[in-house]
């Protein structure tokens, strides 16, 4: 044993540390992961040549049910390490207290990506690898289309893009969670949700996955996804003709890696974490089917073309500093919002978008003041908000979404399904309204 | 005497266990997550006000709304493939009805995330038709728009519960009763109005009971297709979200299984006070008559038609899985088989494991069947038409829910033997899969024994057969049509089945094939072995199909061998 395994044995005599150069790792190493086969298969295969006495299992569940298997498994864990994306779940996961803290081997981490901090402060899980959200597009349909290529969030309000862009839903995806919280902080609560609804307004669809996104772009069953970067480069890789940018309001975020707590195989799952962090192991992201960014600075110059830099090019997600915390108070809530102002009431949506659409189209040729008039007031119905940034972020509120009654004795002021029905009753009449007032507008102008 | 208390105990018994299986692996996981649904969020107290909610919120009535117009319309179009297939294959010479019986069942066997895929990329709103159309003719077809898409993908995957049911009831009616229909005088449309489809009707009505059912309650199709107005999607995504605990998701998937009880009742209603039992077995070949040369031709025109509609996303698939990149074009850029390759050398086990569990859930699910249907309809015993109405809401249950349930229920028990927790133990799986799969057996089970005349038995008993022999010696060969129908369905099902496998697959070696094309449909490059992966499954499940027809086509040749003597006197000796 180093002096350095000594000293953090008398550190932190708590965590779950072991000194790897000494002892020999358990049989087995089972992960819960919603990495895809591509990514994870590489890693098992590198790490399992490295300690060929480890056999590695890999569990893949999509991350909400993931995190649903580690709560109802926990009496008797038998997952060492979970692996995913969204760091909200490992936040709903530490804060159940199901994670056991580690301190990583590996040097030369800095503390931030973009604005976005790349460990957990307490250490219960790490990012190893970054990734920001942007436009993925098909360029074969952009070309049979006659679409341009887009560069900001702004340029995909154009009518031109009506029925041509998909997303997936935040509550359906971690990673789609965090595009949305990233605009509604990068332009504020109320202009966030405006821009959002305007986008959704041009939407084809709104998929169940998020792999649904790049899958939708890659088949060409619509031209453009609003996803996270990998998701592109990776098809990319695979020889899909698709390209990818970053717009200026946007997040870089690490995806993680946490041990479970009381994991059965520990030593072995703090092999793989120090393996992950390593300069080998961060080597193995740009393998052309895995294409995500380490979070070593010194590897990137072993990057393949094209992959960019973000610890040297500071436009990528530097705009947006993303408050975490905020992020994470209002989590559900914003979850519960996008699916009742949009997903939900999608086609309604699309209508009064395109009605919108159709009569400025004819304005541009007949000013009209008064169908003016009425176009604003419509697009203000789409814009208005049943809750304010305040109500959204007060813990007293939200509590209809994260209740949990611990006792008998708990009381919760208004049930979920109430404040939702009232929700879903402002944005059918608001639509629906906003679609008259358009219609109203096209027949003055006609 | 003796030969009374026999009959007494024999099915009491058995009738115990059937109900203690079905509780210990149906209802009692199912109620430990829907008790949610009557607490109050509030107090945690017993009350209705989420039922009241859920009729209060109009998107929870339009999802009703439309759920019940997409399982409506697809009985409608399901039928109007199933009939005709079944309709040409039982009553007339033809070459190949093996075939078209066994490929009328691959419908059924559409992997999870592939056929999906596979449709839009073929039928899309930028699918290769609709390219095609925008080429040549300037306008496009919304196929798979909302609940269009969801309707022709669910009769298309699910008309096969018609087809298989059908026909195994077409076979067994008494060919007697259309020769005399023929001879006052009826024939063609007339005949099969009047004479043929109404004797079949316990078929038909348990195949379109199943895929109203089924359609209802279906989740895969909706989603995949990212329509999430219907009643199982707005259930699941609320079950399935991370942090939301609300009782909403369970309230609906309660409304979910009383509508499957009640849609089952009035399909026994509609069945009631009607004997469709005939003493004489179809088998021979007696009334199979041959087609003139105009009218042969007319049908292979037909069902070829029909099946090249109903194979279609096979046929995506099959492109799917050798293309190399598919984007925005008619076809492919380019072929391989690298994709196939790939999945041999990393995915072997996900295929024997899959023949494995579903072999078993199958076995399970037609003995199960057959008993609980013999107890439904021949026994007396008290309420045993809850045994049936249980065992048939396994249909409305989320596989998330009954997921859930057992890691709730099994995970603080070991596996004999070994430190692994129950629940990840792949048994319990094999018992999820057949439970999920229960529904399908046993509608064809009793269909089947709907249409044996309880006479036979009689008189086997009156010869001095005890319960069981009879039950062994004569029900049990006269219902082995609708068995096997039964077997087959649920295999071919429990082989793709995804919901429950994705909650309760503890590790990778004990994975299926649903799983694995699961996990490969995750990432851009994994499409192709995904599809590779899928075709994989429907060539097995096909070839399993094709065998059990052999079968059955065998036995029956051989028992109308026999008929000079009579159908039932061999057993009696």
């Amino acid at each position: 044993m180093n002096k350095l395994c000594w000293l953090r044995t008398l550190l932190i005599p708590l965590f779950a540390t072991v000194c790897l150069s000494a002892q020999a790792l358990e049989e087995k190493l089972v992960i819960v992961t919603s990495f895809p086969e591509d990514l994870t298969s590489v890693f098992q295969a590198a790490f399992e040549k490295q300690h060929p006495e480890t056999k590695v299992e890999v569990l893949n569940k999509k991350t909400s049910a993931g995190v649903k298997y580690i709560q109802e498994t926990a009496g008797t864990n038998t997952t060492d390490l979970f692996w995913v994306s969204a760091p909200d779940a490992f936040g709903v996961l530490k804060g159940k207290g199901l994670l056991q803290p580690y301190q990583p081997t590996s040097e030369g981490i800095p503390d931030l990506i973009g604005s976005f901090p790349i460990n957990d402060p307490d250490r219960y899980f790490f990012g190893f690898a970054a990734s920001g959200y942007g436009i993925m597009y098909n360029t074969r349909y952009l070309k049979a289309k006659r679409l341009p290529v887009p560069r900001e969030w702004d340029d995909l309000k154009q009518p031109i893009y009506f029925g041509h862009v998909g997303m997936s839903a935040p509550s359906r995806s971690g990673t789609t969670h965090l595009t949305v919280e990233a605009i509604l902080q990068g332009e504020g609560w109320d202009q966030g949700w405006a821009t959002m609804k305007e986008l959704a307004g041009n939407f084809k669809t709104i998929t169940e996955r998020s792999f649904g996104v790049p899958d939708g772009v890659n088949s060409g069953e619509f031209g453009l996804g609003i996803v996270i970067d990998f998701f592109s480069y990776s098809s990319k890789a695979s020889g899909f003709p698709v390209e990818f940018v970053y717009p200026t309001i946007t997040a870089l975020v690490p995806a993680n890696v946490g041990m479970v707590k009381e994991a059965p195989h520990p030593q072995a799952a703090a092999a793989f974490i120090d393996y992950l962090l390593s300069d080998e192991g961060q080597e193995l992201l740009f393998d052309p089917k895995i294409q995500r960014l380490p979070v070593k600075p010194a590897i990137y110059a072993k990057a393949p073309p094209g992959l960019p830099n973000p610890f040297e090019d500071k436009s990528i997600g530097a705009a947006v500093t993303f408050d975490s915390d905020l992020s994470e108070g209002r989590y559900n809530l914003v979850n519960s919002l996008f699916d009742q102002l949009i997903t939900f009431r999608i086609e309604e949506l699309q209508a009064a978008t395109k009605a919108i659409q159709e009569a400025e189209a004819a304005l541009v040729e007949k000013p009209n003041p008064t169908a003016q008039e009425l176009i604003t007031k419509a697009r203000g119905l789409i814009a208005a908000l049943p809750v304010t940034e305040t109500e959204a972020s007060d813990p007293a509120f939200v509590a209809v979404f994260t209740k949990k009654r611990k006792k008998a004795t708990d009381e919760v002021p208004q049930r979920q399904a109430e404040v939702e029905q009232r929700w879903d009753n402002f944005a059918r009449s608001n639509y629906a309204e906003a679609e008259k007032l358009a219609k109203e507008a096209a027949l003055l102008v006609r | 005497m003796s030969a009374a208390v026999r009959f007494r105990w024999g099915p009491t018994g058995v009738g115990v266990s059937l109900a203690f299986f079905v509780a210990a692996f149906l209802v009692i996981p199912v109620l430990k997550v829907i008790l949610v649904a009557f607490q109050d969020p509030a107090t945690g107290t017993f009350t209705w006000v989420n039922f009241q909610d859920f009729f209060n919120t109009s998107l929870f009535r339009e999802s009703f709304w439309n759920s019940l117009y997409v399982a409506g319309m697809s009985v409608l179009l399901a039928s109007s493939i199933a009939i005709p297939l079944a309709y040409f294959t039982t009553r007339f010479n033809f070459g190949g009805a093996v075939l078209i019986q066994t490929l009328g069942v691959i419908p059924l066997i559409m992997p999870p995330f592939v056929g999906a895929v596979a449709m839009q990329l073929l039928f899309g709103s930028n699918g290769s038709v609709n390219l095609l159309l925008d080429e040549h003719f300037g306008f496009t077809l919304p196929f798979m728009e909302g609940l269009n898409g969801v309707i022709l993908v669910e009769s298309i995957h699910y008309f096969p519960f018609i087809l298989t049911n059908l026909s195994a009831s077409l076979a067994n009616i008494d060919r007697s009763l259309e020769e005399s229909a023929q001879n006052l005088g009826s024939s063609g449309i007339r005949l099969f109005r009047r004479i043929v489809f109404p004797l079949a009707m316990p078929g038909y009505i348990a195949g379109a009971s199943l895929v109203f059912l089924k359609v209802f309650d279906d989740l895969g199709t909706p989603l995949l297709l990212n329509v999430n107005k219907m009643l199982a999607p707005q259930a699941y995504l609320r079950i399935s979200s991370i942090g939301i605990t609300d009782p909403m998701g369970y309230v609906i998937s309660v409304m979910l299984v009383l509508f499957s009880i009640f849609s089952l009742w009035a399909s026994f209603l509609a069945l009631r006070g009607r004997d469709y039992a005939s003493v004489q077995k179809g088998g021979g070949g007696l009334l199979k008559r041959d087609l003139r040369r105009w009218e042969k031709s007319g049908a292979y025109a037909v069902i070829l038609l029909i099946l090249a509609f109903v194979l279609a996303p096979h046929i995506g698939l099959l492109l799917l899985s050798f293309g190399t990149v598919w984007s925005f074009a008619v076809l492919p850029d380019a072929y391989t088989i690298d994709h196939y390759l790939r999945v041999f050398e990393t995915s072997s086990q996900y295929i024997t494991n899959t023949l494995l569990y579903a072999g078993l859930a199958a076995s399970i699910d037609v003995m199960l069947g057959t008993a609980i249907a013999y107890i439904v309809w021949r026994t007396g015993l008290p309420g045993r038409k809850w045994l049936d109405y249980s065992a048939t809401v396994a249909l409305a249950i989320p596989g998330v829910v009954l997921g859930i349930g057992y890691l709730r229920l099994f995970h603080g028990w070991q596996v004999p033997f070994s430190e692994q927790p129950l629940s990840s133990w792949w048994v319990i799986l094999v018992i999820a899969l057949s439970i999920r799969r229960l529904p399908y057996a046993l509608r064809a089970c009793v269909a089947a024994l709907q249409q044996v005349s309880i006479t036979l038995e009689e008189a086997a008993q009156n010869l001095g057969a005890t319960t069981s022999r009879t039950v062994w010696r004569i029900t049990v060969p006269l219902m082995s049509g609708g068995i096997l129908a039964g077997f087959v369905t649920s295999f071919a099902t429990a082989a793709v089945e995804l919901s429950a496998t994705l909650m309760l697959v503890g590790q990778q070696s004990d994975a299926p094939l649903a799983y694995g094309i699961y996990v490969f449909m995750q990432s851009a490059a994994g499409r192709g072995p995904g599809a590779a992966l899928g075709i994989i499954a429907v060539v097995i499940v096909g070839l399993g199909t094709y065998l059990s027809h052999r079968i059955i086509e065998q036995s029956r040749r051989l028992r109308s061998s026999d008929r000079v003597i009579g159908e039932v006197d061999p057993t009696l000796e």
